[in-house]
């Protein structure tokens, strides 16, 4: 009898999980997951140096130990696609943390307070729509010199506006729903009902953006880093392979490019696709599922 | 008579694109301590508007006139922490409590955050608490109820949940906005039991908007009738259920059905509910009242003792008279 129920609800369980995200979507989510863990251990899989040069090796073919070959100076080209996975993948990571953090706050705030805030938070977005992130971080790296820190910062400033676009007209509509009146009714105070109520009840919109902006990220960041402003050589980046192995793509070795290339088009696919699936999910009786209520004492 | 709350001259006009428009125009109300007092009216009469009033919620660019006194303080010079204080302290009761309580929390995080943000006390003391109030409100399985969420409560059962709130916050005075409007008809009788019963043994003040007069009747000890934003009566609810002295009230009374009648055809009142920014210069019922004369139209009633309550008819006493001769 209970092995029974229980299957029965492990297959609910299971179908209703595939049934959010669909084939696709678990397909996505499992080849980000794999490119986390090969980020993570990447040291595990390859003792070559990523950064060590023997010049004797350039562009050479895979051999025993460095399956990938060698790039243009020699250098493993396994080791540092997957040190590069790192910056490729913490990168647009801090710029969408920055810029959602940054962006909720802001967007919650107008759309909570209203009136004048409102309309000069608005005006204040709008002018940085017209800025280009791209070219913002390209700037920032002109004034402040190179590097990924400067990158990322200025891409997550230059996403601040379309996230806190998206988060205001959620914030605007839920804020007018009757419970939100009846919390403030109750005498909550503002910061708690948009932490404790607000902002947890935005969270599958803002979770699914946030998937969404993170490949936008990944994108802006390799662009800046092909064009040698983001992460600065010897150190490795998906961007900089890609802008590195030019020379070799005309001497006939397109092998790094091309690689670093291929990685950052799957995983942007892969966040795309997990991102579309994630705003496409039906709302649930459970948005939460991780949230266990606890058990109430003696009643 | 100083009462609990004291709602004297309230007048509340809202912006719109083209002019200013008023919902509510010299609005007087008192209640004393544990005293019921019944708010009905049609639709757009200004009841809701009179009880966000108390609590301040409305729409932004309200302008208010007049003065709401709840124990002495003016409500209208609030700010801050001593407004959330007020609110705290004088819950609402919603028409449609599925609406009003956030759809993907517990019931056991709704009926306990407050106490446990405001009252500064544990979650598992608040848990308690909340499972006693809700065996007070007659949901016996309390403790399973906590852990569950609004949509798998019936909207009887979430009304009684939305009642327990209210008493957790041990309230002087109560605001019931059509408590039971959006039940069925078998649960309003018994939602409107429980509340009636948990008023009168704790000695709670009550504001009760209804747009039903007998209902306003049996729970209430006094009713205010309204129409386009303005008090037409204030009496004690069974003498303006039996011998109303507004035309307006005894149209009410005289347009609801009766078991003892027959009828082919029930009463009604000519004409279409006004709103407060249409009301013409005179009473504003003049123009659906059977009893207008031309003084009516020019000069506008104030709210004036008579009895045992208050009328805002200028023929009151004339129209008594020949009812009663």
């Amino acid at each position: 009898m209970t092995v029974v129920s229980a299957t029965l609800r492990a297959g609910r369980g299971g179908r209703g999980e595939r049934g959010r995200l669909g084939a696709l979507g678990m397909a996505a989510a499992g080849v980000i997951v794999l490119a986390v863990v090969l980020a993570a251990v990447g040291p595990i899989l390859t003792t070559a140096d990523p950064n060590a040069s023997d010049i004797t090796h350039a562009y050479g073919a895979p051999a025993a130990g460095h399956p990938l070959g060698f790039d243009g100076q020699g250098r493993d080209l396994l080791s540092r696609l997957l040190t590069g996975a790192r910056t490729s993948l913490l990168g647009p990571l801090w710029i969408v943390t920055l810029s959602m953090a940054a962006g909720i706050a802001v967007a919650i705030t107008a759309a909570w307070v209203g009136g004048w805030l409102d309309s000069v938070v608005s005006a204040v977005l709008e002018v940085m729509f017209a800025f280009p992130g791209v070219l913002l971080a390209m700037l920032v790296a002109a004034v402040f010199g190179p590097g990924l820190n400067a990158a990322v910062l200025a891409l997550a400033v230059a996403y601040i506006p379309y996230i806190a676009r998206l988060v205001r007209s959620a914030a605007l509509a839920e804020r007018r729903k009757p419970y939100i009146q009846a919390l403030e009714v109750q005498g909550a105070s503002a910061l708690s009902i948009c932490v404790r109520h607000l902002v947890p009840n935005l969270l599958p919109i803002i979770a699914a953006q946030a998937t969404l902006f993170f490949s936008y990220a990944m994108v802006d960041l390799a662009i800046v880093s092909f064009f040698g402003l983001g992460v600065q050589p010897p150190d490795a980046d998906w961007g900089t392979m890609v802008g590195g192995g030019q020379s070799g793509v005309l001497q006939g070795y397109p092998a790094e490019s091309l690689l670093a290339g291929g990685c950052i088009v799957v995983l942007v696919v892969a966040f795309n696709l997990l991102g579309e699936r994630l705003s496409e999910g039906r709302p649930t009786s459970r948005p939460w599922p991780w949230r266990r209520t606890r058990a109430v004492g003696a009643a | 008579m100083s009462g609990i709350l004291e709602i004297s001259r309230l007048t509340v006009t809202l912006p719109t694109p083209d002019r200013p428009k008023p919902v509510l125009s010299d609005v007087s109300l008192s209640i004393a301590e544990g005293q019921a007092v019944g708010l009905v009216g049609e639709s757009g009469s200004g009841k809701s508007m009179t009880a966000r009033s108390i609590v301040r919620l409305l729409p932004p660019g309200a302008r208010v006139e007049g003065a709401i006194r709840y124990q002495g303080t003016d409500v209208g010079g609030l700010r801050g922490a001593a407004l959330r204080e007020l609110r705290a302290g004088v819950p609402m009761i919603f028409q449609d409590p599925r609406a009003h309580i956030n759809p993907v929390r517990t019931i056991g995080d709704f009926l306990t955050e407050a106490l446990r943000i405001r009252g500064r006390v544990g979650r598992r003391q608040a848990e308690q608490r909340a499972v006693r109030v809700l065996g007070e409100v007659g949901i016996a399985d309390g403790g399973r109820r906590l852990r569950q969420y609004p949509h798998e409560l019936s909207g009887g059962l979430l009304q009684r949940v939305m009642i327990a709130a209210t008493l957790l916050a041990e309230p002087k005075l109560l605001l019931a906005d059509e408590p039971t409007t959006a039940l069925d008809v078998t649960t309003q009788a018994e939602v409107m039991a429980v509340l009636d019963e948990l008023r009168r043994e704790r000695g709670l003040a009550m504001l009760f908007i209804t747009h039903d007069l007998e209902l306003a009747a049996a729970v209430c000890d006094r009713t205010a009738v309204m129409y386009a934003g303005r008090v037409m009566e204030v009496r004690a609810s069974a003498a303006l259920h039996d011998d109303p002295l507004h035309p307006y009230t005894a149209a009410l009374t005289a347009a609801r059905p009766s078991l003892e009648r027959r009828a082919d055809r029930l009463a009604t009142i000519p004409g279409r509910p006004l709103s407060a920014f249409e009301a013409p210069d005179g009473c504003v019922f003049c123009e659906r009242c059977p009893h207008v004369r031309e003084g009516c139209r020019t000069r506008r009633p104030e709210l004036r003792p008579m009895s045992d309550g208050e009328v805002a008819c200028l023929r009151a006493e004339e129209l008594q008279a020949a009812s009663h001769g």
